[in-house]
């Protein structure tokens, strides 16, 4: 019972995930270039896709602070805000010159593969080679940590 | 309707997935992280994350059948600068802990001072980088 929960939870919420990047227009990368290009045409589209979300997912943050734990599962997974460091800054940089070059961000990348674009598979290929980059690294820097 | 309308009524499906998540399963809806996770080979027991990714792919064959066409993708990158984007934000969204979902829709509506920060960076290099190809003679 609670396992179809955790699963039903999980395959429609990725399903209302991916409707909305595809009604928002954040599917397109033309149209998140032109959300970025604030010294062109600029779109100001995205902010809106930002404030709905935002706004219907803090209505979720309200109502976790009242709830003893989520109907599925024994606890909330979320992280308790630690301090702002060199590793946040450095990752969100190289992020955000990535997401500027191409357009594309992960989620927007990974509901994109069902239309079936050589250049979607390409990005996602290579975005999850960066992410097995980052496990080598963590794996070398716990091994020297150890040692 | 209005292209900035059909915008708010995308970005609070992407706030409802992200709260169905958080008040089912108690977790944050980043994408990165879900993916991310799975690359490590993390959590053998936990199909929500494939399962997350298989609605996720499925959201615009659901948008297909119910506008009647295929969402509208242009990508006018080509191989070579897909692949450092691609290189790029797959280590970046790891190093950093979230991208634009963990960071920017789940981590601002919780008042996280991580997200505030990285997310005004990413957007910061993310227009800097737009401004330097589009205004700067790169491309």
């Amino acid at each position: 019972m609670r396992m179809m929960g955790q699963s039903i939870t999980a395959l429609l919420a990725g399903l209302m995930f991916g409707l909305g990047l595809s009604v928002s227009g954040m599917l397109n990368p033309s149209k998140v270039l032109a959300f970025l290009d604030v010294a062109g045409a600029w779109d100001p589209s995205l902010a809106f896709v930002l404030a709905g979300a935002v706004m219907v997912s803090a209505v979720g943050y309200l109502i976790r602070a009242r709830a003893r734990r989520p109907l599925f599962a024994d606890d909330f997974n979320v992280p308790a805000s630690p301090a702002v460091d060199a590793k946040l800054v450095i990752g969100a940089t190289l992020f955000g010159v990535g997401w500027g070059l191409a357009g594309f961000c992960p989620g927007p990348a990974l509901a994109g593969l069902i239309l079936g674009k050589w250049q979607i598979v390409v990005f996602v290929t290579a975005m999850l080679a960066g992410m097995g980059v980052y496990e080598i690294w963590r794996g070398r820097s716990v091994g020297v940590a150890a040692a | 309707m209005s292209n900035y309308l059909l915008s708010f009524l995308g970005g609070c499906l992407i706030g409802g997935s992200a709260l169905i998540l958080l008040l089912g399963k108690g977790q944050i809806a980043g994408i990165s992280g879900i993916a991310g996770n799975l690359v490590a080979g993390i959590g053998g027991a936990a199909a929500w994350r494939p399962l997350f990714l298989v609605g996720l792919c499925l959201g615009p064959a659901l948008f297909l059948g119910l506008a009647g066409h295929w969402p509208i993708v242009r990508i006018e990158s080509g191989w070579s600068t897909l692949v450092i984007a691609g290189l790029l934000v797959g280590l970046g969204t790891r190093l950093g802990s979230g991208c634009t979902s963990g960071h920017g829709v789940c981590g601002l509506s919780r008042l996280s001072k991580r997200s505030f920060v990285a997310t005004g960076i990413f957007l910061a290099t993310a227009m800097l980088t737009v401004f330097v190809t589009h205004h700067g003679g790169l491309q």
